[in-house]
C-alpha cells in the first residue's frame, strides 16, 4: 500500500444521507477476481442511463470536479454489504478522501486497508465543506483541513493514522505476534472444523 | 460490575491488547465464498504467505451461482470464472470446499450452523456482512472486507476496535405467531432505531419476545443486525442452541463437554451495563413491508405510504432520502399498503429461506394457484433445505401454485446471478436489502416475511396474512 500524503483537491459534493456500497458498486461488477479497474463502475447506476450515456445531473458527471480526490458527503456513507469492492471503485477513480457526518463499520475499516482515509465532521461543517468551490488541503500528519477561509481539525485512531501514513501491510505488523498467536491456539478449546 | 455476553467472548479471545486502538482478535470459524475471496489469495500469493488454519476454514459458493439445472454449464463467464478460481485456491491452500455438487452446497449462512460448523462462544468470520446470522448461536459473528479476509487466511486473527454492547430487549407476546414473524420483529427494531442506529454496537437480542424463538427465527433476527448498522447481533445460547447443534454433520466429538462449560459461561451477567437499550413490545405487532430503499423505511401493512415529511419528522437529510425513495419506487404518499400490485415475488435468501420459512410459506399457498400477473420463486437457503423440503412434499405444493422451485444459492437478493428483476418491476421479496437496483437495476424491492411473500404473491398485491387462515 502507498502511503498517504497530503492531499490537495477541490471536494465532490455528493449530497445524499445512506449512501450504500450496492450504489457505490453495483452487484454485476463484483465477479472480477483482481482489486483493479473497478473505477469506471463506480457508482454506475446514478452516473450513466440504462443505454450507458453520462446522465448530466449527477454530481460525477460534471466536469468541474473531474480530477477531484476529496468526496464530501451524508450520514452513514457505505452501508450494507461488506463488498471492499466499493473502496477500489473509490480508489481506483481517483478518491483518497471521503468526509462525511458518519460511516458504516465495515466500510470504514476497508477504507484504511487500501489507503483511503475516511474523515467523521460534525453535520454542520461537512454541509458547509460541500459549499466549498476552492481547493482544500487534507494533511493527515497534522490531523487538519484547510479551506479558503477556515482550519478545521479532526480526529482518527493513532494505529490508524500510522497504518496510512506509512502505507504499513497490516499483515507484516500482525505477523510480528506470531509467538502469541501460537500460544493463544495452545489454550484454545475450540476443535477444529474437521 | 458484570461483563455482558459480548465481553464475555471479546475477552475471551483477545491475543494482544494494547492501551488504545484496534486488539488482536483470533477467529475461531473463517467462512468463505467465491466473490470476496480471489483478491485474498491473490494477495497470499504475492507475499508467499499460506493459510495459517485450513482446519478452521471452509469455503462455499453461493453469490453468483445459477439455480437452475445444475447439470448445465453455467453461461456468465465472468461467473464461471469466480467459481473456478474458487476451486483452484481451495484445491491450491487445503480448504475444504463444498462446491456447486456437493449436496452440503447453500448459502454460507444457512450452511454454517446445519453443518454444526457454527458453535456458541466463538468467533466467527466471513467476507460478507450477513455473517451476524450466526450470532443467533451466541457467537461473535463479524461481516469483514477481503483485505481481512486475506489477513485472517494468513494469520487467523483480525485487528478489531471494540464495539459498546446494546441492548435490545423484546417484550411481550405475539398474538398470531404464524402471520407475525421473526422478519416482523426485526424490521419494526429497524424502522425505530434506523439503518445507522446500531452503528458501532453489538446488539444482544433479550427477553422473551427473542427466548420464545426457534433458532431458525432467531437466525433471521440476528441475520438485520446489519441493516441496523451493528457491527454483530448475538442472542444467548439456551437448551434449544444446543438442540440444534446436536448431532450435526460437523458437531465436534467432544460437545457435550462443550455444552456444559457454555451453559456456565455465555450468558450475560446480571449486573452487566449496555451502552445503549432499546425495548420493543410485540403486543401489537403488525406485518410489516418496506416501501423505500432502505429497511429503515418500512410500515405496518395496515398504514398508507407515508409523506415525505412524515417519516422524517423534521430531519431536512433523510426528507430528501425519502423523496428520492418515493420517487425511485414509483410510490405516492397516502396509498395503502394492501393496495399496491407486485410483479414478483421471491422468497429466498440467508434471513429467509430455512426449512421453516417453506413450511410456513407453504400453509399460505396450499391448494391455490399465484396471481396470474405474478412470477414468483422459491430459492431454498441450502441443497439440504430443498431436499428436507422435497421429503416433506413442500416442493409439490409450491410447483402446483405456479412457483418455481429452484436450486440453493443467494439468487435475487442481491442478482449476482441470471436471478434478477427487470427494469421497473415491482418485487415481494424476504430478502435483507431493498436498496435502489439491488435485486436488478430499476427493481423495486418489498421487504416482508415469507408468509407475507405467500400472500402477496396468490392475491397480486400486499395483504395483511393476518386475515388469512395459517392453522
Amino acid at each position: 500500500m502507498e502511503s498517504f500524503k497530503k492531499v490537495t483537491s477541490i471536494v465532490t459534493p455528493l449530497d445524499k444521507v445512506n449512501v450504500d456500497t450496492d450504489q457505490i458498486v453495483p452487484k454485476q461488477f463484483l465477479k472480477l477476481i483482481q482489486k483493479s479497474g473497478f473505477g469506471k463502475f463506480l457508482f454506475f447506476d446514478w452516473r450513466y442511463d440504462k443505454n450507458e450515456n453520462k446522465k448530466p445531473d449527477f454530481v460525477l458527471n460534471d466536469s468541474r470536479y473531474n480530477n477531484s480526490k476529496i468526496l464530501v458527503t451524508g450520514d452513514n456513507f457505505g452501508c450494507g454489504s461488506s463488498r471492499e469492492h466499493a473502496v477500489w471503485a473509490l480508489l481506483d477513480y481517483g478518491f483518497s478522501v471521503i468526509i462525511a457526518p458518519s460511516f458504516a463499520d465495515i466500510f470504514f475499516s476497508n477504507c484504511f486497508k487500501n489507503g483511503i482515509l475516511p474523515i467523521s465532521l460534525d453535520e454542520k461543517t461537512v454541509e458547509k465543506l460541500q459549499q466549498e468551490t476552492s481547493p482544500i488541503e487534507v494533511d493527515l500528519e497534522k490531523q487538519t483541513i484547510k479551506t479558503s477561509s477556515d482550519e478545521i481539525s479532526f480526529n482518527i485512531d493513532p494505529y490508524k493514522k500510522k497504518i496510512l501514513l506509512d502505507g504499513l501491510d497490516d499483515i507484516a505488523q500482525t505477523l510480528q505476534y506470531e509467538d502469541k498467536i501460537t500460544d493463544f491456539e495452545k489454550t484454545s478449546k475450540i476443535p477444529s472444523v474437521l | 460490575m458484570g461483563n455482558t455476553l459480548f465481553e464475555k467472548i471479546w475477552d475471551s479471545h483477545v491475543v494482544v491488547e494494547k492501551q488504545s486502538g484496534p486488539s488482536l482478535i483470533y477467529v475461531d470459524r473463517h467462512l468463505i465464498h467465491e466473490v470476496t475471496s480471489p483478491q485474498a489469495f491473490d494477495g497470499l500469493r504475492l507475499n508467499n504467505r499460506k493459510v495459517r488454519r485450513p482446519d478452521l476454514t471452509i469455503a462455499t459458493m453461493d453469490h453468483n451461482v445459477p439455480t437452475n439445472d445444475r447439470s448445465l454449464p453455467i453461461l456468465d463467464q465472468t461467473s464461471a470464472i469466480q467459481i473456478q478460481t474458487l476451486e483452484k485456491n481451495c484445491k491450491d491452500f487445503d480448504i475444504k470446499l463444498f462446491d456447486i455438487n456437493s449436496s452440503n452446497q447453500g448459502i454460507v449462512h444457512v450452511i454454517g450452523p446445519q453443518l454444526g460448523i457454527t458453535l456458541p462462544g466463538t468467533t466467527i468470520v466471513c467476507g460478507d456482512s450477513h455473517t451476524s446470522t450466526h450470532g443467533a448461536f451466541g457467537a461473535l459473528a463479524l461481516g469483514i472486507g477481503t483485505s481481512d479476509v486475506e489477513h485472517v487466511l494468513a494469520s487467523q486473527t483480525l485487528w478489531l476496535e471494540k464495539p459498546t454492547p446494546f441492548e435490545i430487549r423484546v417484550e411481550g407476546k405475539r398474538k398470531n405467531p404464524h402471520a407475525v414473524t421473526a422478519k416482523d420483529i426485526i424490521l419494526s427494531i429497524i424502522k425505530h432505531i434506523g439503518t445507522g442506529g446500531g452503528t458501532g454496537t453489538v446488539i444482544e437480542y433479550r427477553g422473551e419476545g427473542i427466548t420464545d424463538l426457534s433458532m431458525e427465527q432467531r437466525m433471521t433476527i440476528c441475520n438485520m443486525s446489519i441493516e441496523a448498522g451493528a457491527r454483530a447481533g448475538l442472542i444467548a445460547p439456551d437448551e434449544k442452541t444446543y438442540d440444534y447443534l446436536r448431532d450435526r454433520k460437523y458437531t465436534p466429538e467432544n460437545y457435550e463437554s462443550l455444552v456444559d462449560s457454555w451453559q456456565d459461561n455465555l450468558k450475560t451477567d446480571n449486573d452487566a451495563k449496555f451502552e445503549k437499550q432499546f425495548v420493543l413490545h410485540l403486543d401489537d405487532i403488525a406485518p410489516q413491508v418496506s416501501w423505500g430503499t432502505n429497511p429503515g423505511m418500512t410500515c405496518d401493512v395496515t398504514d398508507s405510504v407515508p409523506s415525505p415529511d412524515e417519516f422524517s419528522k423534521g430531519d431536512s437529510n433523510q426528507k430528501k432520502g425519502a423523496e428520492k425513495a418515493l420517487a425511485y419506487m414509483d410510490l405516492k404518499p397516502g396509498t395503502p399498503i394492501e393496495d399496491i400490485k407486485i410483479d414478483r415475488v421471491f422468497i429466498g435468501s440467508c434471513t429467509n429461506a430455512r426449512l421453516e420459512d417453506l413450511i410456513e410459506a407453504s400453509k399460505v399457498i396450499k391448494g391455490q394457484k399465484i396471481s396470474s400477473h405474478v412470477r414468483a420463486m422459491i430459492v431454498p437457503g441450502s441443497q439440504m433445505v430443498k431436499q428436507q423440503a422435497e421429503e416433506m412434499g413442500i416442493d409439490k405444493i409450491f410447483i402446483d401454485a405456479n412457483f418455481e422451485w429452484r436450486e440453493s444459492g443467494c439468487s435475487m437478493c442481491l442478482g449476482m446471478n441470471p436471478d434478477i428483476l427487470y427494469p421497473g418491476e415491482r418485487c415481494a421479496s424476504t430478502s435483507n436489502r431493498n436498496f435502489e437496483g439491488r435485486q436488478g437495476t430499476g427493481g423495486r424491492t418489498h421487504l416482508v416475511s415469507p408468509v407475507m411473500a405467500a400472500a402477496a404473491a396468490i392475491q397480486g398485491h400486499f395483504v395483511d396474512v393476518r386475515k388469512m387462515d395459517l392453522s
